[in-house]
């Protein structure tokens, strides 16, 4: 390992730890006002969404909004199972057997 | 996979001696602490077992493209363990490839990972009485994952007191997954260059949609999400995906308007 990689890794580590610790760090003396506080819950669901709905219609990075387009077939049956199902491992392998049997087909 | 799940529940009863701990904890209180810190830990692990499936692709792509980017096999699994950040470790690679300065590769990350302020602000509220000597591994070890299992164990009525015990054991295995196939895909690295093509990519969105679902049980979220996605349409042309905190805002705003006017129009409808 050179110098430089040391140096990146040693910065990347110091910057993800840093957003990742720093309201933990402070978590005893930080005092949420009862609007932030109520607004905690969207957090993961907006955040999650914000990250999935452009890798499925978006692929490759280039909009791809057909039906033949696996990513978003497969998407589809994934979110019908998980409403269905409502257990996350039969979610997941519907979904994956949806995108790859569907491949087969295109 | 189905395996893991049953060895993993199938863990405590296993184990004669997890019976006696559990009998001597009626006098001794430590006991009792002791094989609930494990039953919690092992819950975590095995309620993250199904998202290992989603990582492990962009574990293996990972490796695979750190393998021709120019970064030495050390430097890139260095990444891995101390940095063990997926997106922004793709990015680095990346931009390493490109031969961008390092100042730059690191601004870059600091941006890429903003959205996990949001997750550890999520989390204060539940680790607030924890010592640093837990906040620290706890924040080192944050995913997108680990955060989403980990929410829905934190809000579960129950007075346990070592819920995160459950949250180190999602931690946990993400992190030996992610060493595990980063790994591979760099031993493969040159064996399987068109890794990419394969379409394993799509474990990512699938797992995702499975995380976000259980979410889903208000009109507020249902708005929510409706707005953060239309949103991260909308933001596809900033840079360091910063659409992510953007649309993850709007998100937030949207649903916390729709629960205040839910709330007035049933005041109204009360008076």
């Amino acid at each position: 390992m050179t110098a430089s990689e040391c140096i990146l890794i040693a910065g990347m580590m110091a910057v993800t730890f840093g957003i990742r610790y720093v309201l933990f760090a402070l978590a005893d003396r930080i005092r949420m006002a009862p609007w932030i506080e109520a607004s905690l819950k969207f957090i993961p669901p907006a955040v999650l969404t914000a990250i999935t709905l452009p890798a499925v219609l978006l692929p490759k990075g280039e909009w791809h909004l057909s039906f033949s387009n696996p990513y978003l077939v497969a998407a589809l049956v994934t979110t019908a199972a998980g409403i269905r199902t409502r257990n996350l491992l039969a979610t997941i392998a519907v979904g994956l057997g949806a995108f790859f049997g569907y491949r087969l087909l295109l | 996979m189905k395996q893991g799940l049953t060895s993993a529940a199938g863990f405590p009863a296993c184990r004669p001696g997890e019976m006696l701990v559990t009998d001597a904890g009626k006098s001794h209180p430590g006991g009792v602490a002791l094989s609930l810190r494990k039953q919690e830990f092992i819950r975590g692990v095995r309620d993250t077992l199904p998202l290992l499936l989603g990582a492990f692709p962009f574990g293996l792509i990972y490796g695979a493209v750190a393998a021709t980017s120019g970064l030495s096999p050390a430097a890139a699994m260095a990444m891995s363990a101390f940095v063990f950040a997926g997106s922004s470790q793709f990015i680095a690679v990346g931009l390493v490839a490109a031969q961008t300065p390092v100042a730059i590769i690191v601004l870059t990350t600091l941006i890429v990972n903003l959205r996990h302020m949001l997750y550890s602000a999520t989390l204060v509220p539940y680790l607030k009485d924890l010592s640093q000597k837990w906040r620290i591994p706890l924040a080192f070890l944050l995913t997108d994952e680990t955060f989403a299992v980990t929410v829905h164990r934190f809000r579960q009525g129950d007075a346990s007191a070592e819920k995160h015990w459950y949250q180190l054991g999602s931690s946990v295995a993400m992190y030996l997954n992610w060493q595990f196939w980063c790994l591979s895909g760099l031993m493969l690295g040159k064996k399987i260059p068109d890794a990419s093509d394969w379409g394993l990519d799509v474990a990512m969105p699938i797992t995702f949609i499975g995380m976000i679902i259980p979410f889903v049980k208000t009109t507020p979220v249902a708005v929510c999400i409706l707005a953060a996605g239309a949103a991260s349409l909308l933001s596809l042309n900033l840079p360091y995906k910063l659409g992510i905190v953007v649309s993850a805002f709007v998100g937030i705003a949207a649903g916390l308007m729709t629960e205040r006017n839910l709330k007035k129009a049933k005041r109204a409808l009360a008076s």
